[in-house]
This record gives C-alpha cells, sequence and structure tokens, in this order.
C-alpha cells in the first residue's frame, strides 16, 4: 500500500506541475523550456523553511509566491521576445537557477539539502493534500478557460498582433499566466521537496523542463483533461517500465516528435476528433 | 467640439531616411476621407503612426483632443479607434461569430481580473450577429475563417473593427486583392457607414472607388502632405495628377 501512496503522490504532485506549464504554454501560447526552475524555487524555499522548523502547510503559499515572483520578472522577458526567443530565454533561466544553486552552500550546493522531516499530516493525508491541490488547479484551470479570459489567451495564442488590434492588453495577460502558472509551479515544488524529503539541483534542470513540456504536449496543448492524464501516465511510466527510466529523455524526446509531427493538438486532439466521426457516423 | 483626429506635424526617419515629413492631417467627426498617394508615399508609415506601432520622430496625433503620444496600440484602440488591416488577419482558431464577439466584448477584457470573473457571451455573440449581417456575413458566421475567400475576410475585419465601437475607423486598404464586383460592394458598405455617422480614414490605392465614396480626399507623396480637400478639385491638380502618371 506504501508503495500505491508513494506513487499516487508523486503523480499529483506531476499533474499540478504539468498543469501550471499548461496555463502558461497551453493557454497563452508562450513556450517555456525552463519551468522546473520555478519547480526547483519552490521546492528550496519549502526544503530549507521546513528544515528551520515551519510547518509545511506554511511553507506552500511562500514557495508559490517566491516562484510566482521570478516568474514575473522572466514574463516581464516575455513581452520583449516572440516565440523561439522566449523558448530560449527560458532555457537561459533553467541554466541559471541551477548554475547558481550549485554555486551556494547555504542550498546545500551540488548535494542539494536532504534530512528534510516527514509531514506531520503522515503519508496518506499528504497524499490527499497533493491530490487536492492538484484537482483544485484542475478545476480553476478549466473555469479560466471558459471564462473571457480563456477567450483572451486563445486570441493571444493565436495572433497577439491581433489580439492588440482588438484592444487587449496582451502584456498585463501574459505576464497574469506567468504569474499563475509560475506560482502554481512553485506549490508543485513544495509539495515535491516534502514528498521526497530531498532537493538537489539535478531535480530541477533542462530535462525535467522538458519532461514536463512533453507531459503538456502529449496530452494536448490547452486541454486540461489531456494534461492530466498525459501528466498522471507519463509520470509513472518510469516506475512501471524499467526502458523508460533507464531512457526517459530520450523516450520523452521521441513523444514529443512524434507528436508534434503526427497530432499537435495531442491525446486531447486525437481523442476530439474520433469523439466527432463517431457522432458523425451515429 | 475638438476634430476626431489631428495629425500634427508627423516626421518619421528610418535612418537617413525619411519616410514621412512633417504630414498633418485634420479629420472631422463624420467624415469618410480617402487617404491616397503613390507607392512609397509613407501612407502605411503614416497609418503605423496613426495607430502607435511606429512612433514618430516628431508632431503628435490627437483624437478627440487627446494626445495620443505613448500609448500602445491597444491603448488606442481603447481611446475610440479602431483598425481593418490591409492583410486580413482573422483569428483561425475561431468562427466568424467568435471574432468578432471578441472584439465586442471590450468591457469584459479590459481587467484580467474581471475577464476571469466573466463567463456569459451571449450579449456579445448578439451584438456579433448584427454586424456580421451588416457586413453581409450572416450566413456564414459559424464558420471558420479558414475556408472562406478574400472577400469575406475582408468584410470580417470591419464587423470586427465595428464591434469596437469605435469613434474612428482606419481602413487600410480594405479593397487590395478584391475584384470590381466585391470592391464595389464594400465601398458600398464603407459609404453606408460613414452615412450612419462614422467617421473612417480610407487608405485605398483602387482610385475609382476612392473617387466614387469618398467626398473628400487626403494625398501624400514622398512621405510629404501634397493636398487636402473635396474629391474632384483634389484629383485635377496637376501636383497630384503628376505624383500619380509622372511627366513634366
Amino acid at each position: 500500500m506504501a508503495y500505491e501512496i508513494t506513487l499516487t503522490t508523486s503523480m499529483a504532485i506531476m499533474v499540478l506541475f504539468a498543469l501550471s506549464l499548461n496555463f502558461i504554454t497551453g493557454f497563452c501560447g508562450q513556450i517555456s523550456l525552463g519551468h522546473a526552475a520555478f519547480m526547483g524555487v519552490g521546492a528550496y524555499t519549502t526544503a530549507m523553511m521546513i528544515k528551520a522548523g515551519t510547518p509545511m502547510l506554511a511553507t506552500l503559499p511562500v514557495a508559490g509566491l517566491l516562484a510566482g515572483l521570478l516568474g514575473f520578472v522572466v514574463g516581464l522577458a516575455s513581452l520583449r521576445v516572440r516565440e523561439d526567443f522566449l523558448a530560449i530565454t527560458t532555457m537561459g533561466v533553467v541554466f541559471l537557477f541551477v548554475g547558481i544553486v550549485r554555486q551556494q552552500d547555504a542550498l546545500g550546493g551540488a548535494v542539494g539539502i536532504s534530512g528534510i522531516p516527514a509531514s506531520s499530516l503522515g503519508r496518506v493525508g499528504f497524499m490527499v493534500l497533493c491530490i487536492v491541490l492538484a484537482a483544485g488547479f484542475a478545476v480553476f484551470s478549466t473555469v479560466i478557460k471558459r471564462s473571457w479570459m480563456g477567450y483572451v489567451y486563445e486570441s493571444i495564442a493565436d495572433n497577439e498582433d491581433v489580439a492588440r488590434v482588438l484592444g487587449i492588453d496582451v502584456a498585463r495577460y501574459k505576464l497574469f499566466a506567468f504569474v499563475i502558472g509560475t506560482f502554481g509551479a512553485g506549490i508543485a515544488g513544495g509539495l515535491y521537496a516534502q514528498h521526497f524529503r530531498y532537493v538537489g539541483p539535478g531535480s530541477f534542470g533542462f530535462v525535467e523542463s522538458i519532461s514536463v513540456l512533453a507531459m503538456v504536449i502529449v496530452g494536448g496543448i490547452g486541454s486540461v483533461p489531456g494534461v492530466v492524464v498525459a501528466a498522471a501516465v507519463l509520470s509513472v511510466l518510469p516506475q512501471w517500465i524499467q526502458f523508460v527510466d533507464n531512457y526517459k529523455i530520450l523516450v520523452y524526446s521521441v513523444l514529443l516528435f512524434t507528436m508534434m509531427r503526427f497530432a499537435p493538438d495531442g491525446f486531447a486532439g486525437i481523442v476530439s476528433r474520433v469523439w466527432n466521426r463517431m457522432e458523425r457516423k451515429l | 467640439m475638438p476634430p476626431a483626429l489631428e495629425v500634427q506635424d508627423i516626421t518619421v526617419r528610418f535612418g537617413g531616411l525619411v519616410a514621412v515629413d512633417k504630414a498633418s492631417l485634420t479629420i472631422q467627426k463624420g467624415d469618410l476621407i480617402g487617404f491616397i498617394g503613390p507607392n512609397g508615399a509613407g501612407k502605411t508609415t503614416l497609418m503605423r503612426v496613426i495607430t502607435g506601432i511606429v512612433t514618430p520622430t516628431e508632431g503628435k496625433v490627437m483624437l478627440y483632443g487627446r494626445d495620443l503620444s505613448g500609448l500602445t496600440i491597444n491603448q488606442r484602440i481603447r481611446a475610440g479607434m479602431a483598425l481593418a488591416q490591409q492583410i486580413v488577419q482573422p483569428l483561425r482558431k475561431m468562427t466568424l461569430v467568435e471574432n468578432v464577439a471578441l472584439a465586442a466584448g471590450g468591457a469584459k477584457t479590459a481587467n484580467p481580473f474581471v475577464a476571469m470573473r466573466s463567463f456569459d457571451r451571449r450579449a456579445e455573440r448578439a451584438r456579433a450577429m448584427e454586424l456580421l449581417a451588416r457586413v453581409g456575413l450572416e450566413k456564414v458566421a459559424d464558420s471558420e475563417p479558414a475556408k472562406l475567400p478574400l472577400g469575406y475576410l475582408k468584410r470580417l475585419e470591419v464587423a470586427r473593427a465595428l464591434a469596437l465601437d469605435p469613434k474612428l475607423l482606419l481602413l487600410d486598404e480594405p479593397l487590395a486583392g478584391l475584384n470590381q464586383i466585391e470592391a464595389a460592394g464594400l465601398a458600398d458598405l464603407i459609404r453606408a457607414l460613414n452615412d450612419d455617422g462614422l467617421t473612417i480614414l480610407l487608405i485605398e490605392h483602387n482610385l475609382r472607388e476612392v473617387m466614387r465614396i469618398c467626398p473628400q480626399i487626403y494625398v501624400q507623396e514622398q512621405g510629404r502632405s501634397l493636398s487636402f480637400g473635396e474629391a474632384k478639385e483634389v484629383m485635377s491638380r496637376p501636383d497630384v495628377v503628376h505624383a500619380y502618371l509622372g511627366g513634366d
């Protein structure tokens, strides 16, 4: 049972992490190749605060806020650059994050921070907390997608110049997406630190950023249910299948390439097309 | 009542090139002005100055007495301008009615915190349907733009601009790429919108249609204001004829 609890907890954390990227990349159309850095900010914040004696629940808002603050700064940069340049910029952020953390003794340097005390909620209680937060973000994302904000994001993702000509303050909406998305990643990072009771710079690098992007793209950019399913499956796949674990980056890269080439709208798009075809036949 | 639009001594330099040289233009409320000039006259650059895409080296633009200097394009749109662009740019993942309804929802999209708490689109969709009917696109309201010909998309640009409820409508070569019948139909629509009281600045190369629907014409040549006034009078001026046809 302990294995299932650990697995479910990891899954919920990855679902929250992927949904947070979906807010930026899926809704707002801003490609980020460095999302793991924001998770890292949250993870290190929670790790240090717990070790200093702060209750885990009190650390999560701080983890989210600090990640959101960094997200705001990166969001400001996103206003100056476009698409492919933004991808490079965010990639730079994750390398910068890892590079800085490795050099800081206060953050445990290359070794990281270990010995984080277990959650007072217990394993089941903590799992429930992770599920509730992931589900909460999924509901929040769905509500936003149906709102006028989602409508605006659809236009920005499609053509931001047109959105401007329609009187939309694109910069403000983009910043909003970056702050919300990175806040979510910070919370996921906080949960990660508590769950694994260890954080190290290697856990929040470029590979992790690509992995979470793969989850969003495989699920279907912008689709909340698609991303939830893809994140849940892809996060446990390495634990179920040894080959996937050994060749994680290779498997994710092949998945990314295959989806972008044959189904850019991900599994959500495939399901939607099959459903429409079946409806027409009936 | 201040003029609808005042373009005051606008100069735009790109490095050593002077694209617009002390251009001035005043449009009164209710006017329909045809803005013409040969290729390279700086028409598009001046239009970009008006919309805020290009920052002028000198001069300023006023909308109903309000100085627009320093305002971004979306702020200028919120101030009462609307633009139908030369190269049609529909939001391709949305239907026509969704394209127009988004523009009609200005009150809900002005602030992200309001947008995230607003869900009802019925009023904006109803308004969008009215406007699509106005431009003759009601039958294809639920179609995707990718499936429609250029003539329809040009009308969509106009409908979307009208949904912003503008005090000044800027039309950048709306007739370009259309056949004679389509161009005449759209020109009639522009004229009808002006008859309803809408102030319009129309950049256009189609002189025949400009002469047919615009009471007044503004001519620019090599970045400079060449002439402005009653259409027939302007087009009979030797310097205007020379600018268009060349020769002595």
